[in-house]
């Protein structure tokens, strides 16, 4: 086991690496030049080009800036803000809680659904409840999540007038959670929407894959009710992918905020790494991207380790 | 499909399961009668059939234009209707006009009319970008998963680290090097969406490398690109033609959302994402909902009607793969 998590977080590393080489490569080939975000090019002098350049660092060939950017990273410290100067870390240390905030409830409102939805679908497989809930599943996946949130919009905020169309709060001078709940909603709902399918789907085919073992043949056999070998026996083996399924989900709640986020003016990462983009602001872009791949490289690997803690069948060499 | 295609038949051979010696007519015949049982693969089919045709013959369907016409500014935001309505044209006469069944825009212009062609684009946007993602993900899952050892390692790291970044994020960074325009949508959907394709094909290959027929074919003395692309690859047909299909459904969606940003398909023409952008303000949300609502269905049912055609493509095909 131990030898096993020192592999993985040994692959882990190279992987990280690996992942800031392609997004600086990528950020930087991106014709627009920061500069022109500052000053207008055609009535400044190039030597003030040159002055603002050399102060953004941006004089120096990109492998050097890599390499410069790359020994910040290592001492915690990810640069500064092209646009507002401050430190990336600083920015992302803000915005970083509302994203988590918004991802947890979302997973929580998903799994709420999906989880029980996906256990019956199995018990009831090829009955009009499993065609049900595959139907809504379809449904979910196929929902461009952009208008599914205008029309909650449209309908909750606009024309009810029941929930709040976005922001996080109400007002910033105290803390009222019935007004946080309020404003997290829909947000949480269009977020854990996307995920929904595939946990239905995954929890279905776990609990399908328990209910064909032989010791509920056997518990069946002794006699006893349905109800206790679904619930009793089957039920939590079928549970433990669910610690599979909190790595596999984190890739899409993170791409999921950046379009949920944008729709709700919800100041989280995903509008912080949005807005830097349009911006041209490289350093919060890559600290975005950095702190996003290694939340769902670690979150995969944790998902990993903590399922083979969890179930003493699985061995990993 | 040609004569070297060995389907495996071990497990449940049955009238209704392919055979090793059934001609390419026989099994379409056994495909066609598989994906009949499954109503709702039929009911997306049919869906997008008429959304194809309508998407082609536009001009049958509807008298407005994409574009509009300048009277059209005196009728903005106008709500459905669905007979002709007479109102005064940009001169003060009295003019018919045929009905708007979906509304008209800030502009005055035909929502259904810009919906209908906007179809043009989004239907199309689907089929091209999944074609440049198939073709990379197939020939690097191949590669990786023919040679293995470092090859496939480093090949399959490169591709877990573009999977673990924000993938919207990646996107819309990727469109900013480019001009937002319809090919390059395609071109920026078609390269970073090929991760998934290429883990597929990588796992299929694993397996199939390994099986006899793979063997025969390398005594003779096939090189590798023959073994590959001959005899590997054929058997590997049906979860990259189903994968294929529900990245058409993905494919749509991702250039709605790049164009509903503003950085896909480009105004004056129409896209079923950027006739959204317009929508985001609230203001106009709540005055004139249908422009944001009908868009945005169109994109919903085509999408659910590829991911249920993609399903029923699945278990008509290979009835192995379902979960």
């Amino acid at each position: 086991m131990l030898k096993y998590t020192v592999r993985r977080l040994l692959e882990a590393i190279p992987l990280v690496f690996l992942v800031t080489i392609i997004a600086y490569l990528i950020i930087n080939m991106a014709p627009g030049d920061p500069v022109n975000m500052f000053i207008n090019p055609e009535t400044s002098s190039p030597m003030d080009i040159e002055a603002i350049r050399q102060s953004l660092g941006l004089d120096k060939p990109l492998p050097i800036r890599y390499l410069i950017w790359l020994k910040g990273v290592l001492t915690g410290d990810l640069g500064k803000s092209f646009q507002h100067a401050t430190p990336v870390t600083e920015m992302i240390l803000e915005r970083m809680p509302n994203t988590l905030v918004l991802a947890v409830s979302a997973t929580i409102l998903s799994f709420a659904v999906s989880i029980p939805a996906g256990i019956f679908s199995a018990i009831k497989r090829n009955t009009w409840v499993d065609y049900f809930f595959s139907t809504i599943a379809f449904i979910g996946i196929s929902l461009p999540a952009f208008w599914f949130g205008l029309m909650l919009i449209l309908l909750f905020s606009l024309k009810l007038q029941w929930l709040p169309s976005g922001d996080m709060r109400s007002n910033f001078d105290q803390f009222i959670l019935a007004d946080r709940l309020k404003h997290l909603i829909l947000p949480s709902l269009v977020l854990g929407m996307g995920g929904m399918a595939s946990q239905m789907r995954y929890m279905r085919s776990s609990m399908l894959e328990v209910i064909r073992q032989d010791y509920i043949r056997t518990a069946r056999s002794k006699g006893l009710a349905e109800n206790v070998v679904i619930f009793g026996h089957g039920l939590r083996n079928a549970l433990l992918p669910i610690i599979t399924l909190l790595g596999l989900i984190i890739p899409g709640l993170f791409s999921g905020a950046v379009i949920t986020e944008t729709i709700f003016s919800w100041p989280g990462m995903g509008r912080l790494g949005i807005e830097a983009t349009f911006m041209r602001d490289y350093p919060v872009q890559m600290g975005v991207i950095l702190m996003a791949s290694v939340l769902v490289i670690f979150g995969s690997l944790l998902a990993d380790i903590g399922y083979a803690l969890a179930d003493p069948r699985i061995k990993y060499n | 499909m040609s004569d070297n295609k060995a389907k495996v038949t071990d497990t449940n051979v049955n009238a209704e399961s392919f055979d090793y010696s059934d001609t390419f007519q026989a099994k379409l015949k056994i495909f066609w009668k598989r994906l009949r049982k499954n109503k709702f693969a039929v009911l997306g089919l049919i869906v997008l059939t008429i959304l194809y045709l309508s998407a082609a013959f536009a001009p049958l369907l509807t008298p407005y234009s994409m574009e509009g016409e300048a009277a059209d500014i005196l009728m903005t935001d106008r709500p459905p209707t669905y007979t002709s309505y007479t109102d005064l044209d940009w001169e003060g006469n009295d003019t018919v006009y045929p009905p708007n069944y979906f509304g008209r825009d800030e502009l005055g212009r035909d929502v259904f009319a810009r919906t209908l062609y906007a179809g043009r684009i989004s239907l199309t946007v689907g089929f091209v970008s999944v074609g440049i993602y198939i073709t990379i993900g197939t020939i690097w899952g191949a590669i990786a998963g023919y040679y293995g050892g470092w090859v496939d390692n480093m090949m399959m790291r490169i591709v877990d680290a573009i999977m673990a970044m924000p993938i919207m994020l990646l996107l819309i960074t990727i469109m900013a090097l480019f001009t937002p325009n319809i090919f390059n949508v395609m071109i920026v959907i078609g390269i970073t969406g090929w991760t998934g394709i290429a883990r597929y094909v990588r796992a299929e290959f694993l397996s199939l490398k390994k099986r006899d027929f793979t063997e025969a074919a390398r005594c003779i003395g096939a090189k590798d690109s023959r073994i590959i692309f001959r005899h590997i690859l054929p058997n590997a047909v049906a979860p990259i033609i189903v994968a294929a299909t529900m990245g058409i459904a993905g494919s749509i969606l991702t250039e709605s959302t790049l164009s509903f940003l503003g950085l896909g398909v480009q105004p004056p023409t129409a896209s079923w994402g950027n006739m959204l952008t317009n929508a985001q303000e609230l203001s106009t949300m709540v005055s004139a909902p249908w422009k944001a609502f009908y868009p945005g269905m169109m994109i919903f049912i085509t999408v659910l009607s590829f991911n249920f055609f993609g399903d029923g493509l699945r278990d008509a095909l290979d009835p192995r793969l379902k979960q």
